[in-house]
């Protein structure tokens, strides 16, 4: 009995490994690949070794030696930022109401953003181009973030409004009884255990803005707010001839490296299952 | 500590619904209050308008005599303990038994103090550092009781707070619910739908059905003069045993067969102005095996269906032939009761016997009942006929 009781599980503990493994190899290799090409000498560029031969930081030091590529990145911090925080801002307010309130058209409102969600964004991109230009928002932040916005605000509700409906309400009853004002149970209370919510739906929207391409291709014109996937494709060798892989290599890490020190810096707020215990036994 | 007077509270909740209606109440200085009627009858709302996390939308509330109907909840200072516990999962316990305190900016030695104490009350020491996520629901549940106490409150509100316990753990705390109510003496106004807990519990009990006050008194009293069927019906376990009956030449005709009424009740019968058609109510220990009664006036014979014995009595159910009683109170406590479509043919009926008793199941018996003990009810409206209160 007890060998069998030990057995199974270890089984499927080594099956649970192996597909794991599998997963991350899958997911890892593409990645480590371009790390692999960012590191090459143009000459063993392309020999097919997964590791380089020959090591050098020639792509990198290229890359931060022009203008274009320095701006590019000023221009996708600044934009996926202000988009961020102000997606999140509204998107916190929509989603609470939306978990907390009822009032008339809640249901259209919830029903119109899974719409915009839905949307084909390709579709968008002439009339947008059309009416940045009219407006004089073509080739500028806003024109980057206006669109953003909207179409992060669907994924910011819908986020946040899961996560908002997992608090327990009746801890700000509790806290009123304990002598809380409104704003010190929000605070004290409710804000603490909303906030992991509102970091994943910060990470979530950040990546989105921070790694789109067709509006920045199609919405800009210049290095006036050029972001670094769209300036990517502009990328070229020192002259028209060299091949650019490497260099362009060398920016694509340099992009994920903010994503990742996000991550890291908010996954220690990001306690799933912070609100359990709260209610009952 | 505090007297709480509810004068003619009334609650409409903005979907129309009338929660609570015109209920009055005065809860002495001390005194432990249970508020106890079936699901939806209107307690929670009541005790929320008295804590004030809902609106009054008529009457007035008063606390040590002041009018305390606007007040914030933070200004009542009433502490409550919720069904759910409601503890603050981000804070250890002992930031959870000391939230109250540091809102009302008490100084650090004596949060600490204080936090301790109830601790040592509560038995929650060697828990202080934990986690509500990492304690038992028991522990939790004391956890919500020592938030409650360690700011000395006026006032105790508790909203079916052992509901989320099992059997076992309930009985024994609500053994230490009633030794720390008694201990603090603060006044407590309890919350539950268990009449157990209420008779158990409480210094008075108040009777709710469907945003009403039934009635309010001592378990004793409710249990020995309910007003009314619902009270009759709803207080004692097993509950009282009705019966349609009529009232004819100073005597009742029952299914149990018919028998003169005894001349106190008879009086209290005349004097309440009673139809013929009644509901004739006995609860099970006014019954008992024939066998072991001297001067038998009142038997009937009938088949035990089955018997269960708990070792200090037997317990006896009967199936009686003929009309089952029916009334609108009847109808909600069986539903309130889970048991709405039980009765097939003819009433049940539950005897407490003495354990002496002979009694087997599946075989007839010879079972006596106290009818001095008989309360009548009035169909119609469900008031005691025979209530002498
Ligand atoms: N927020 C609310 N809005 C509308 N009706 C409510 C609300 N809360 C409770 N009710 C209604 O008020 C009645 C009493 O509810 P409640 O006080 O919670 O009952 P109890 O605690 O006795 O089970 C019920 O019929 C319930 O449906
Ligand atoms: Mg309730």
């Amino acid at each position: 009995m007890a060998a069998i009781g030990t057995a199974a599980p270890a089984g499927a503990k080594a099956r649970w490994a192996l597909i794991d493994i599998l997963v991350v190899v899958y997911a890892l290799v593409p990645v480590l690949w371009i790390v692999s090409l960012s590191f090459k000498t143009k000459e063993t560029l392309t020999d097919g070794n997964f590791v380089p031969r020959s090591w050098t930081w020639q792509n990198y030091v290229d890359i931060f030696n022009t203008t274009e590529f320095i701006r590019a990145l000023v221009n996708s911090i600044g934009i996926a930022l202000i988009a961020t925080v102000i997606a999140v801002v509204l998107g916190t307010m929509a989603a609470y109401a939306i978990a907390r309130l009822e009032f008339p058209g809640k249901r259209a409102l919830v029903g119109v953003s899974l719409l915009i969600a839905m949307f084909p964004q390709v579709s968008l991109v002439s009339p947008l181009f059309e009416m940045e230009r009219g407006l004089g928002l073509f080739d500028t932040w806003p024109g980057l973030i206006l669109p953003y916005i909207t179409f992060a605000l669907p994924l910011a509700i819908y986020t946040l409004s899961a996560f908002f409906r997992e608090i327990p309400w009746e801890l700000e009853k509790a806290a009123k009884m304990d002598g809380a004002t409104p704003a010190q149970a929000f605070r004290r209370v409710i804000a603490p255990l909303a906030a992991p919510g509102v970091f994943t739906t910060a990470i979530l929207v950040f990546i989105f803005c921070w790694n789109d391409f067709l509006f920045a291709i199609s919405l800009t014109s210049t290095e006036a707010s050029r972001t670094v996937p769209a300036a990517l494709s502009f990328f070229t060798g020192s002259s028209q001839f060299e091949d650019p892989t490497g260099t362009v290599s060398a920016a694509a890490v340099v992009i994920t490296v903010p994503i990742i020190l996000f991550v890291l810096f908010f996954q220690r707020r990001i306690v799933a299952g912070l609100t359990s215990g709260a209610v009952k036994g | 500590m505090a007297e709480i007077v509810l004068d003619k509270v009334t609650k409409r909740y903005p979907d129309g619904a009338l929660a609570v209606s015109d209920v009055d109440i005065e809860i002495a200085d001390g005194e432990f209050l249970i508020l106890v009627g079936p699901s939806g009858c209107g307690k929670s709302t009541t005790l929320n308008m008295i804590a004030g996390l809902e609106d009054i939308t008529d009457g007035e509330l008063r606390i040590d005599g002041q009018r305390v109907n606007e007040r914030a909840p933070k200004d009542r200072d009433i502490a409550m303990v919720f069904q759910s516990y409601a503890l603050y999962p981000h804070m250890s316990v002992r930031e959870n038994m000391a939230f109250p305190l540091r809102l009302a900016k008490v100084d650090n030695q004596t949060v600490n103090q204080k936090v301790d104490e109830a601790a040592r009350i509560l038995d929650l020491t060697q828990h202080l550092d934990r986690k509500p996520a990492n304690l038992s629901g028991g522990q939790r549940q004391r956890v919500a009781m020592g938030r409650a106490i360690v700011r000395d409150p006026k006032a105790f509100l508790m909203d079916e707070p052992l509901s989320n316990l099992d059997a076992k753990l309930r009985v024994q705390m609500r053994t230490s619910v009633s030794k720390l109510q008694k201990r603090l003496g603060t006044t407590t106004v309890y919350v539950t739908h268990d009449q157990t807990e209420a008779m158990t519990l409480g210094d008075r009990v108040v009777v709710m059905r469907g945003g009403h006050v039934q009635q309010i008194g001592s378990p004793q009293f409710l249990y020995e003069q309910p007003a009314n069927l619902f009270v009759a019906g709803f207080i004692g376990s097993p509950s009282m045993n009705f019966l349609p009956a009529t009232l004819e030449n100073g005597g009742l005709s029952t299914p149990l067969g018919a028998f003169p009424l005894t001349d106190r009740i008879r009086l209290l019968v005349e004097g309440a102005n009673a139809p013929r058609e009644v509901i004739m109510g006995l609860r099970p220990e006014h019954f008992e095996d024939a066998a072991l009664v001297d001067g038998q006036s009142t038997t009937f014979e009938a088949t035990v269906d089955v018997l269960e014995s708990m070792g200090s009595d037997k317990f006896a159910y009967f199936t009686v032939e003929g009309e089952t009683a029916t009334s609108a109170e009847l109808e909600e406590l069986a539903a309130d009761a889970g048991s709405a479509d039980l009765t097939d043919s003819g009433a049940q009926i539950v005897t407490r016997l003495s354990a002496a008793s002979a009694a087997k199941q599946g075989t007839p018996l010879d079972v006596w009942f106290d009818a001095d003990k008989v309360q009548l009810f009035d169909p119609a409206d469900g008031r005691n006929l025979t209530y002498s209160g």
